[in-house]
């Protein structure tokens, strides 16, 4: 058993610490991540999470393609990010800890269970010797022992199987950890007596796993040098609180924006990485008037949704990059019958298949420009798991008041994040119910001022109609294949997306203002660490602003003005330069790119560099 | 019955007056006049009737219906139309399509909308040809079928409409031919009474790019012995009455037996029973020209459709429960923050 005795003192105040879980793709680490995001928003610290996981549901155990991997930051100040660098790595096996170690901040903590690290295990992690035997962790601190028995020791009493008794080893280690962060053990012993209803007893074995871990903390410090940490509470607005995933805020958002347009919420999807989280859980929301639909494909998803818009709900659809591409068509088809319609993207890395669970945000150009024909389509972004619920609302009020296809940008990083969110109180939204026509017999194409044609529901006397993917006339909305009503038609259709920039707030500034000299601008995802790169850079003394566009299509009225004003700009994105090009092309500024496809998280460092280098 | 019908509406009130697109002497034009006069004999309320169609000559056809309709894209009518009935069980939805619609680019949706039994009419319009995109064959294209694309022949094996739909799971089959405006109001009354997908396959004649490839067994001349009509409960019978089918026990086949005298018992014909889905898999196999072409209604075997099942559980599971957003935002494991506290500047 290799320790390296560095120091032993007490608890230590920390701001912020980073904590990456890393084991098997079967180790539990991201049910073990999860309890310990629960319990550090019960402690009151602010907090973002990276889940990180393989494409591969159970890969060969292991192998460093099956490292499966959570981290997460928390703190007493704003958390923004997942952490750039892990303070503390635990590595289950010799494979989690050959993937994570990169990572690591030099100096950080390793705890290793040091019962995997057996012959067979090091050899399929490609270790030719021991690491923790060797001093090839000479410049980390490292805490290595058999978690293996100490868990079968743990759990010994309840007389299970081995292959099950090592199941518990990630609520051992869960119990280890929340010893050094002083953490309350209830709430995790809670949800596993609600998780193991069924079964109580292994609702009992897991407890013990987990009491013996934090027992383990306070009887061996000082032989192993485990260190004690203090994280205090966040400094935050009153009120309450919960933790909540992108893929949770969404769907929530998205029975929220139904309820106050007044319409049945219609979701129809088919399963796909990163998307599936929101048929989930909307599939349990029955009673708030919602239907989900597993269609046989992407197409018939999205077919099904127009077909419920065209009956009078909310139709939405969900998907991840390749099966929005499926969807193309279809959503041509909501552009020229303009019908309400959500379309959900969860991006993930791509072209292709390409990287199912990792995060990226290179669809811009699909969302803006992947349809046939001049087909407008209001665009909105998700910058974190908590914003997708305002998101919702406002892709569910759009799509309604302008009759067209919305689509919402979020990515596989946010669907899986989870962070502090201070519920809102519903009564805080404006509502904007519907009412379908059911007047005097009228053209299906008879527009509002906002352009917006009117909604008549099949089964409405005397209002009978046909529409269809076919140009319609722009008076009868009879099938008219006129030079002069096409170019009427595309110039409407066009101007009344384009007139949902009436609607919208003007942009403003995350930090600094107009008369900073440099600007950055994000979208998505890439809001924390922007954010926190610009604050240490405006700390420093750089005049440098941060601005977020949440309304990719149309953009903010202000917005072209606003960035004329900057001498720079600077624009990350995860991919090769996307909104860089749209905002030059639309405003023809010298946007400069900072560009990432790495499938992880932008670093506030990287973000930081590119600031110093313009 | 809907006390609230008005007076009772003929085939010319289900017109539109949109001019029809369809070419001269098109099969397309028969099919038209027998759902309108279907409609009529029906009392079908025009705002509740809603016509769905994807791409193809046939899928013009909701233009002409003056009632709901929806030109979709290509294949995806089932798709669609399964979301219109989710939404609003209530409403009489109809589906039409052709060949290459139905079985080709939109194949995957039609299995699946007849595996899960959504009530509903699909009407696939069979010409064995793609006639918009100018004649190129089609799914249903017997093998050898000249073509721009296959101008020495076709090669592979056709799709059966009749078997593709019974093995995907349809409860309800029948056939018609364009021209037969005497039986079709009747089959697709029946289609509509059935409860859940309803298959009717329509040989439809297109007189450009396919013509009379149907003749042989659509000829009024020969139809007595190339045709036989199928009633549930009654003697399969044809060449009037003068030959029957019987069951060969010895290979499981359906075979042709002359009937002396009508005693169809003595010659051991079957009564076509339309519950007997083993028995429809054999008439709808059945090839002209060494066997009759089996029309009317073939199965007809109801079970409940999908939507209703959606709708009945979407009621038990919402029932009881408190319907408060508020609370749904609020759920899972929440602490309160009392003390305003001020983030550093």
């Amino acid at each position: 058993m290799a320790t390296r005795l560095k120091e032993s003192p007490a608890a230590r105040e920390r701001e912020a610490v980073t904590v990456r879980f890393a084991g098997d793709s079967g180790d539990g680490m991201q049910l073990t991540g999860g309890q310990f995001t629960l319990s550090t928003a019960l402690a009151g610290s602010d907090l973002a999470t990276f889940p990180d996981f393989p494409a591969e549901i159970r890969a060969p155990q292991g192998t460093t393609f099956g490292v499966s991997a959570f981290q997460i930051n928390f703190g007493s100040d704003a958390i923004e990010t997942a952490g750039d660098a892990p303070d503390i790595l635990v590595a289950m096996n010799p494979a989690g800890l050959k993937v994570n170690l990169e990572a690591l901040k030099p100096g950080g903590l390793i705890i290793a269970d040091a019962g995997e690290f057996g012959a067979r295990n090091l050899k399929k992690a490609g270790y030719e010797a021991n690491p923790l035997e060797d001093d090839s962790l000479k410049d980390y601190q490292l805490v290595a022992f058999d978690i293996s028995a100490l868990t079968l020791e743990s759990v010994k009493e309840f007389g299970l199987g081995n292959k099950e008794a090592l199941r518990s080893k990630n609520m051992w280690t869960l119990g280890l950890v929340l010893w050094m962060f002083d953490r309350d053990r209830q709430p995790i012993i809670d949800w596993l007596n609600t998780k193991f209803a069924k079964k109580p007893e292994l609702a009992l074995s897991n407890a013990a796993a987990l009491n013996a871990g934090h027992a383990y903390g306070e009887t061996a410090e000082m032989q192993q040098g485990l260190g004690r940490y203090h994280v205090g509470a966040a400094e935050v607005e009153p009120g309450l609180y919960r933790t909540v995933t992108g893929g949770e805020s969404l769907s929530l958002g998205l029975v929220a924006g139904a309820s106050l347009v007044d319409l049945p919420l219609f979701f129809g999807s088919y399963p796909i990485t990163p998307a599936s989280p929101l048929l989930h859980t909307l599939a349990r929301l029955k009673e708030f008037g919602v239907t989900t639909f597993q269609a046989e494909d992407e197409i018939a998803a999205i077919c099904a949704a127009i077909g419920a818009s065209y009956a009078g709900q909310l139709g939405v659809t969900s998907s991840s990059g390749p099966g929005i591409a499926l969807k193309g068509e279809a959503m041509g088809l909501a552009v020229m019958t303009e019908l309400p319609l959500i379309i959900v993207n969860s991006q993930r890395g791509g072209p292709s298949t390409g990287l199912p669970t990792k995060t990226e945000q290179s669809d811009l150009y699909q969302a803006l420009y992947g349809r046939n024909g001049d087909a407008p389509m209001p665009i909105l972004a998700t910058r974190s798991p908590v914003d997708c619920f305002e998101v919702a609302i406002e892709a569910c009020r759009i799509a309604t008041q302008y009759m067209t296809p919305v689509m919402i940008l979020t990515d596989g990083y946010i669907a899986n994040a989870a962070e502090p969110w201070a519920v809102p109180e519903m009564s805080d939204f404006t509502a904007h119910p519907v009412t379908h026509y059911e007047g005097e017999t009228v053209s299906p194409y008879k527009r509002d001022e906002k352009l917006a044609r009117v909604w008549i529901r099949p089964g409405t006397p005397g209002l009978m109609h046909r529409i269809g993917g076919i140009e319609k006339n722009y008076e009868t909305g009879n099938i008219d294949y006129g030079a002069d009503n096409h170019q009427k038609m595309t110039d409407t259709r066009q101007n009344k997306v384009l007139g949902v920039a009436d609607s919208i707030p003007d942009q403003g500034f995350e930090l600094g203002g107009p008369d900073d000299d440099m600007v950055v601008v994000g979208w998505g995802s890439t809001f924390g660490p922007i954010h926190q790169a610009v604050k240490k850079t405006r700390k420093a003394g750089r005049n440098v602003a941060h601005l977020h566009i949440r309304h990719i299509w149309p953009m903010p009225k202000n917005l072209g003005p606003l960035l004329k004003g900057f001498e720079k700009i600077l624009v990350p994105e995860m991919n090769t330069g996307q909104l860089k090009t749209v905002l030059r092309d639309q405003f023809l500024v010298d946007a400069k790119p900072l560009n990432k496809v790495s499938g992880q998280p932008f670093k506030i460092a990287e973000i930081e560099a590119a600031i110093g280098g313009i | 019955m809907n006390d609230m019908t008005p007076t009772k509406l003929k085939p010319n009130d289900f017109a539109t007056d949109q001019e029809v697109r369809w070419c001269p002497g098109c099969g397309d034009y028969a099919i038209l006049k027998g759902v309108q006069r279907t409609m009529a004999e029906m009392g079908a309320r025009p705002e509740n009737t809603v016509f769905i169609s994807g791409i193809g000559c046939s899928s013009r056809f909701p233009y002409y219906m003056e009632t709901y309709g929806f030109h979709t894209i290509h294949g995806r009518a089932p798709a669609l139309a399964t979301g219109v009935k989710l939404a609003n069980p209530d409403l009489d939805v109809w589906i039409i399509t052709g060949d290459g619609d139905g079985l080709s680019i939109g194949g995957n949706h039609m299995l699946h909308l007849l595996r899960r039994n959504l009530d509903c009419q699909v009407l696939l319009f069979n010409n064995e040809i793609y006639g918009l995109t100018k004649g190129q064959y089609s799914p249903t294209s017997r093998i050898g079928t000249r073509s721009p694309s296959t101008p020495y022949g076709s090669v592979d094996a056709p799709a059966e409409p009749c078997t593709f739909a019974l093995g995907a799971g349809a409860r309800f089959l029948a056939r018609c031919i364009d021209t037969a405006q005497k039986q079709m109001p009747d089959i697709l009354k029946r289609a509509h009474a059935h409860q859940g997908a309803s298959f009717v396959e329509l040989y439809q004649n297109c007189i450009v790019y396919n013509d009379d490839v149907f003749e042989p067994f659509t000829n009024k001349k020969d139809s007595a012995n190339t045709q036989i009509w199928l009633t549930h409960g009654e003697p399969m019978l044809f060449a009037k009455g003068e030959k029957g089918l019987k069951l060969n026990r010895d290979d499981l086949h359906l075979e042709i037996v002359d009937v002396v005298d009508g005693d169809w018992e003595a010659a051991g014909v079957l009564a076509h029973d339309e519950k007997n889905r083993t028995l429809a898999q054999m008439l709808v196999e059945m090839r002209h020209p060494t066997m009759p072409v089996a029309l009317g209604v073939i199965y007809c075997d109801p079970k409940p459709s999908f939507e209703q099942d959606v709708v009945t559980q979407n009621a038990k599971e919402s029932a009881g429960k408190v319907v408060d957003l508020g609370a749904l935002i609020r759920k899972g494991q929440t602490w309160e923050v009392n003390q305003k506290k001020l983030r550093e500047q």
